[in-house]
C-alpha cells in the first residue's frame, strides 16, 4: 500500500539570534534546527524525541508556522508554507492544530471553556451559535468531561481535564494533522495514560496524523508509528519503532535507549553513560554534532558532518559508522 | 457579589473609625492657635480666650474627639472656625470643583496612557516603542506646575486661545485637564506596556495564534483583557490622588475645589476643615479601592468574589 505524504521537511533550518552589538545588530546565533528532513505519512503517529533543548519543540513550530524557518522547506498537503504570509496560513490551520506542553497556561483564564472550544470554529467557518454549541458539547463528552462544564473557567478544572480541553480545542475544526508538544509530560502518571489513550482512541475515529513531541522514551515506544530521533538541533536517526528499538543505529539512539528502565527488578540492564557536555548550539562544531561524546568516534567524525543514509528500508541514520 | 461589596462597606466604617482617631490627633499636634489668628492681631488675651471657650479648643482633647464624632454619625462635621459655614456644605461646595478637574483629566488620560501602553507593547523595539516611552518618561518627569505654568504662558498670555483662570466655561477645563492627566497618561503607559509584554509572554496567546486567529483579536481578547488588571490596580491608585492632589492644578489656575480649601484651611488652622477634608480623602481611597477589588473579579474570573 502506498503510503500519503501528508507533511514534509526539506533541510529546515532555524537560528535564534543572541547578543547585541552596539547598532543592535544580533552578534550570535544558537543554531536551534539544523537541516532537518522527514516525511511523515498520513494517518500514523510521528514522534520527534530527544532531551531538553535539542530543538524538538522549535520543530514543532516551525510546522505549525509559529516560527518561520530561516531556510528549507515545509510541505503540508502538497503546498509549501514555510514562507506564506500570516494571512495564507490563517485557512491552513484549520487542517492543522496543536495540543501545549502546559495545559493551564495554554488556556486564556478570561474565556470560558465554550468559547476556548468554540473559537476555531468562529475563525473557520460560520457555524451558527446552535451548531457551534453542539459541537462543542459534543467535543467535550468525546474527550470525557460533560456539557456541564462548558460554562465553567479553566481554572475551575485539574490539570488533566485541562488537558482534556487542550484536546477539545484542537480537535474542533476536524484537522488532519496535530501536533501535540510534549502534551503529557505536566501531567501526573495515572493522567498521562488516560490522556494516552484519549489520543489513541481519536486517533483511530477521526483518522488522525499526530507528530508526537516528547523526551519520554517510554510513552514514545507506547504510541508511535515512527520514530525521529533529534540531537543538537540534527536529526541523527529516523526508523520505524520495531527497527528503532530492536537495533538502534546510531551511538546517541543507543545510548538514549538503554537509559530506558525496564520495569523488572531481577533483570539488570548495561548502560550506556554518555561523557562530557552537549555542544553549544551557538558555535557548532564542525563535523558530527554527537562526536564529542561518542565511543566510537572518528578522525572523519571530527572533520566532517555525516551525510543521511538509508541503511534498510525506512530506517535512516546520519553517522559515518553506516556510510555507504 | 451583593454581599461582597456589603461586606466590604461594613468594613469601611471600622477602618474609618480609626483614621478618624489618627486625623484628629495629628491635627492638633500641628503647632499654632486657631482662636488666635480668628481673633485678629491686636485681640486681648480675654478675647482670645472666649473663642476658645466657644469652640470648645479648652476641653480635654477625648472630650473634643468624642463631641466631634457624635457631631459626625448625626451628618454633622461641626462648623469652620473661619467662616462659620457648616463643614458639611462648605466642603460639598467646593467638591463639585473638584469633581469637574478630575472628570477633565479622566477623559482622556486613561484611554490614550493604555492604547500608548499597548502598541508600545506590540511594535517592542520599534520607533513606535521608543517615541511612546519617551512621551511617557517626560509626562512623569514635568511637574505638573510648571506643565500649567507654560500651558498658561501658551495657550493663554500668547494665543489668547484659552482661560489661564476660573472655571467659567468647557475652555478653562482644558488647561487644569492637561495638567491633571498627564501624568495619569504617563504612568499608565508604562504599566500597561509591561503588563501587556508580560501577557505577550502567556502560552494563551501563541494557542491563540495557532489556532488560526486574527491578530488582531489575539491582541484584544486574548492579551489586552487579561493584562487590565495590573493597569486597574494604578488607575484607581491615581484617581485616588488625583481626589485629594488637585491641590497644585486648583492653586495654579485658581479653582475653589477641595486642594486650594485644603491649603487654606491648614494655613487658617481651621481644625474641623481640615478634618472633614481628611476623613473625606480617606474614604474616597477607601471606596475606590473596592470599586478595584470588584473590578477584578471582572476582569479575571480566577479571582470572583462570593
Amino acid at each position: 500500500m502506498e503510503k500519503n505524504v501528508i507533511l514534509s521537511l526539506k533541510n529546515v533550518s532555524k537560528t535564534f539570534p543572541v547578543g547585541k552589538s552596539l547598532l543592535g545588530r544580533p552578534t550570535k546565533f544558537v543554531h536551534a534546527v539544523n537541516d532537518v528532513s522527514f516525511d511523515v505519512y498520513e494517518g500514523e503517529t510521528f514522534s520527534i524525541v530527544g532531551e531538553s533543548g535539542c530543538g524538538k519543540s522549535t520543530t514543532g513550530r516551525l510546522i505549525n508556522h509559529l516560527l518561520i524557518p530561516d531556510s528549507g522547506e515545509i510541505w503540508f498537503q502538497g503546498k509549501e508554507i514555510s514562507h506564506i504570509s500570516q494571512d495564507e496560513m490563517r485557512p491552513i490551520r484549520k487542517d492543522m492544530q496543536m495540543i501545549f506542553q502546559d495545559p493551564a497556561g495554554s488556556l486564556n483564564p478570561r474565556m470560558r471553556v465554550s468559547e476556548l472550544i468554540e473559537e476555531p470554529l468562529l475563525i473557520h467557518t460560520d457555524m451558527s451559535a446552535e451548531e457551534r454549541a453542539k459541537i462543542v458539547n459534543n467535543l467535550l463528552k468525546i474527550v470525557g468531561l460533560s456539557d456541564k462544564h462548558a460554562s465553567r473557567y479553566p481554572h475551575e478544572f485539574s490539570g488533566g481535564q485541562k488537558q482534556r480541553i487542550g484536546i477539545a480545542r484542537a480537535l474542533t475544526v476536524n484537522p488532519h494533522l496535530v501536533i501535540a508538544d510534549e502534551p503529557i509530560s505536566a501531567l501526573d502518571v495515572s493522567i498521562q495514560a488516560q490522556v494516552l489513550n484519549l489520543l489513541h482512541k481519536l486517533q483511530e475515529e477521526y483518522k488522525l496524523t499526530y507528530v508526537f513531541i516528547s523526551h519520554d522514551l517510554s510513552v514514545v515506544e507506547m504510541i508511535s508509528d515512527r520514530i525521529a530521533v533529534m540531537y543538537l538541533g540534527f536529526v541523527v536517526e529516523t526508523a520505524p519503532k520495531e527497527m528503532l528499538y530492536k537495533t538502534p543505529l546510531h551511538p546517541y539512539t543507543e545510548a538514549l535507549l538503554s537509559a530506558v528502565p525496564i520495569p523488572d527488578p531481577t533483570l539488570h540492564k548495561e548502560r550506556i553513560i554518555l561523557e562530557g557536555d552537549i555542544p553549544s548550539t551557538i558555535n557548532l562544531p564542525k563535523g558530527c554534532p554527537f562526536a564529542a561524546r561518542c565511543k566510537k568516534c572518528r578522525p572523519e567524525c571530527l572533520e566532517q558532518r555525516p551525510e543521511r543514509v538509508e541503511v534498510e528500508p525506512g530506517h535512516f541514520v546520519a553517522c559515518h559508522l553506516y556510510k555507504k | 457579589m451583593g454581599r461582597y461589596i456589603a461586606r466590604r462597606l461594613l468594613e469601611t466604617i471600622p477602618l474609618m473609625l480609626i483614621i478618624s482617631i489618627f486625623v484628629f490627633m495629628f491635627i492638633h499636634l500641628i503647632p499654632g492657635d486657631p482662636a488666635r489668628t480668628l481673633a485678629g492681631v491686636e485681640a486681648t488675651p480675654e478675647e482670645i480666650e472666649a473663642i476658645r471657650e466657644e469652640f470648645g479648643l479648652n476641653d480635654p482633647l477625648l472630650k473634643q474627639y468624642a463631641d466631634y464624632m457624635i457631631g459626625l454619625f448625626k451628618g454633622d462635621m461641626g462648623r469652620s472656625l473661619k467662616s462659620n459655614i457648616p463643614v458639611t456644605e462648605l466642603i460639598w461646595s467646593r467638591f463639585q470643583f473638584t469633581i469637574q478637574l478630575v472628570c477633565a483629566g479622566l477623559v482622556w488620560a486613561p484611554f490614550l496612557g493604555i492604547f500608548i501602553g499597548v502598541m508600545c507593547a506590540i511594535k517592542r523595539g520599534t520607533w513606535v516603542d521608543l517615541g511612546g516611552m519617551f512621551l511617557a518618561i517626560c509626562g512623569l518627569s514635568a511637574p505638573g506646575f510648571w506643565l500649567g505654568l507654560m500651558g498658561i504662558q501658551f495657550f493663554s498670555v500668547k494665543m489668547g486661545m484659552l482661560p489661564s483662570a476660573g472655571l467659567e466655561s468647557w475652555k478653562s477645563l482644558v488647561l487644569p485637564s492637561l495638567v491633571m492627566g498627564t501624568g495619569i497618561m504617563a504612568t499608565l503607559a508604562r504599566y500597561s506596556r509591561s503588563s501587556m509584554l508580560e501577557t505577550l509572554r502567556e502560552d494563551y496567546v501563541r494557542t491563540a495564534r495557532a489556532k488560526g486567529q486574527k491578530e488582531s483579536i489575539v491582541m484584544f481578547r486574548h492579551a489586552f483583557k487579561n493584562s487590565l488588571i495590573q493597569v486597574v490596580t494604578i488607575l484607581g491608585l491615581q484617581i485616588g490622588g488625583l481626589l485629594s492632589g488637585s491641590v497644585i492644578t486648583e492653586n495654579i489656575f485658581s479653582i475653589p475645589g477641595m486642594g486650594r480649601l485644603l491649603v487654606d484651611s491648614i494655613s487658617f488652622r481651621d481644625y474641623p476643615v481640615i478634618q472633614g477634608l481628611l476623613m473625606i480623602f480617606a474614604l474616597q481611597y477607601v471606596l475606590i479601592n473596592l470599586v478595584v477589588d470588584v473590578l477584578y473579579g471582572v476582569i479575571n474570573p480566577k479571582i470572583r468574589l462570593d
